[in-house]
């Protein structure tokens, strides 16, 4: 397959993973989408891998797999973010009983 | 090489620490100490580069040159200027004050990272250990909702930049001609860059843009700021946002140098929408916490500068590395005041000469230099900044706007002044929490080498000029 196709896949799904960044109100949401966002770039970033080592393996038998190695980096470096994340969502809950982003409105005087 | 290892190791020491010693002045002790420390090894490393102390193969994944050793030095020194004379404040947030001192390590372990990669996996590795870190110490104060509201904001804010700085790295890596992500490899292919490419570029340019908190993607930076403990925002403000910086010029210079052509007039319009969004909205905020917010959104526009002025490398470091100093240095001064005083507003600072002249007469310095008012650093900064643009010979609107924004900006500084020195205090409630004679010092220090920059500003710049023998 053109590496054009999974250009448009992966960019739809990070544009579906914007647009809920940007309309969602609730933060558990938002933070599914951002994830929606990192995994868009996994895809990408794998197909780019595969379209590399094609091109290159005659040269380099090992073209192409560092984009695959980034995957892995993303990958661990999220689950990092999301461990953060979910801690300062349950903090936000115990306060106000609500994970809604609508709260979020006493820094705006 | 040995920064890195040395703040991260001092980091887990500290969190350790925090299980067996329980007293919280010795912790802070210890905290200083590795600060100055690690100023130590990372000036060692800049005179004695063939002799590291963790001899470690990084391949190519780092290279470490003078301009961003030194670029951690002022850092370093920073951030131990700001445990010198904020530490105290840290250990009334909360009762964790181990980990708050191990994480501000392990920031500057990304610190470390992100004025040193030459991958773009390790820029990416760099903006993570600099922000995940920080997402915690914002949210610091737990039973506070402001700091609950900052930390989630900041939290979300970021998570959503890094998605763009991600996308944005594998768009160049697509677009590489051999499949590697060294950043002298992703601008190869110069002549013609495909639309893949200058896609790349410019999502890196806003997600970057993000991290430094330049408009149109500011607005988390009021809020967060202002919601976090006084202390924290302290550090995100000055040794944060310059290392930023930093990630920002050196991919720029190295990769994207001979495409200035395409991206250049997206930069000019992002600094002139900073400038102008920076200092209007500052004229506004009664809360002086909240306008030292907006003026840090103000003060990069004028370090964007040097992202302009790249061709002419040499003027751009050595303007970037005076303005980051000038910053720096300033804020944490302004900062460690703000952090001892009960009321934040503007009326907070009213008669505050006659009470204590010796903080009036040193924050008036701090307002001066960020004011960039000569015979202190701050001007010497913006006139590295200017010329390097000027050599340029384009964008002279944008030098006329910054001169404008300049302007205002002594109007919003001077009002502080001005309630010091013109205004009757409220009287009887005390303004200050204690204050020891260390504090005063440290604040003399610290405005003595603002007005030393100020007159020789070639102390520093000469320094990144270091050629070893």
């Amino acid at each position: 397959m053109p590496i054009n196709y999974y250009i448009f896949l992966s960019v739809a799904l990070f544009c579906i993973g914007v647009a809920g960044v940007l309309t969602r109100r609730n933060a558990i949401i938002i933070f599914m989408c951002v994830e929606l966002m990192l995994n868009a770039v996994n895809l990408l970033l794998v197909a780019f891998s595969k379209m590399h080592h094609v091109a290159l393996y005659k040269i380099n038998p090992e073209a192409g797999i560092n984009g695959q190695i980034f995957v892995f980096f993303i990958m661990v470096v999220a689950a990092a973010e999301v461990s953060v994340g979910l801690a300062i969502i349950v903090m936000m809950y115990r306060n106000t009983h609500s994970v809604d982003v609508n709260f979020l409105n006493r820094l705006k005087h | 090489m040995n920064a890195i290892i040395f703040s991260a190791l001092w980091g887990v020491i500290l969190m350790l620490a925090g299980v067996f010693i329980k007293n919280k002045t010795s912790i802070r002790y210890l905290a200083i100490i590795g600060a100055a420390l690690l100023i130590l090894a990372d000036v060692f490393e800049l005179y004695h580069p063939e002799t590291p102390i963790f001899h470690i193969d990084a391949r190519n994944m780092l290279s470490f040159n003078v301009f961003g050793l030194e670029m951690n030095a002022i850092a370093f020194i920073s951030t131990l200027l700001y445990f010198l004379l904020s530490s105290k404040d840290i250990e009334k947030v909360g009762s964790n004050v181990a980990e708050y001192f191990a994480l501000i390590f392990f920031v500057l372990c990304g610190v470390a990272i992100v004025t040193s990669y030459s991958n773009l996996l390790m820029l990416f590795l760099g903006i993570e250990i600099l922000s995940i870190p920080l997402f915690i110490l914002t949210g610091s104060s737990k039973k506070n909702l402001k700091s609950n509201e900052a930390s989630l904001k900041y939290f979300l804010m970021g998570a959503f930049s890094t998605g763009i700085l991600l996308l944005g790295i594998a768009f160049l890596y697509g677009a590489s001609k051999n499949g590697s992500f060294l950043i002298e490899d992703i601008g190869a292919g110069k002549n013609t860059p495909s639309p893949l490419m200058i896609t790349g570029i410019l999502l890196l340019a806003f997600s970057l843009s993000f991290k430094v908190s330049a408009a149109p993607f500011h607005f988390w930076t009021p809020d967060v700021y202002d919601g976090s403990p006084t202390v924290f925002t302290s550090f995100m403000a000055t040794v944060v946002k310059g290392a930023a910086f930093v990630a920002f010029i050196r991919i720029f210079s190295n990769a994207f140098g001979d495409l200035q052509s395409k991206w250049e007039l997206i930069i000019a319009i992002i600094t002139a929408s900073t400038l102008i969004i920076g200092n209007v909205t500052a004229v506004f905020q009664q809360s002086v916490k909240r306008m030292l917010a907006y003026s840090s959104i103000a003060q990069v526009g004028f370090m964007l500068f040097s992202i302009l002025g790249l061709k002419f490398i040499n003027t751009a470091q050595e303007g970037i590395a005076l303005y980051i100093t000038a910053y720096s240095l300033a804020t944490v001064g302004l900062f460690a005041v703000l952090t001892k005083m009960n009321d934040h507003s503007l009326e907070g600072f009213n008669g505050l000469a006659k009470k204590q002249p010796l903080i009036a007469a040193t924050s008036t310095v701090f307002l001066l230099s960020l004011a960039g008012i000569p015979l202190t650093a701050g001007f010497f900064a913006k006139y590295y900044m200017i010329s390097a643009v000027m050599q340029l010979g384009k964008f002279y609107w944008l030098i006329i706007l910054s001169l404008v924004c300049a302007a205002i900006s002594v109007y919003y500084y001077f009002r502080i002044i001005q309630a010091m020195y013109f205004k009757e205090g409220a009287g009887t409630e005390v303004q200050f929490s204690e204050l020891s004679p260390t504090f005063e010092a440290l604040l003399v220090l610290v405005s003595a080498a603002i007005i030393v920059l100020g007159i020789k500003p070639d102390l520093l710049t000469n320094w990144l000029n270091l050629i070893y023998f």
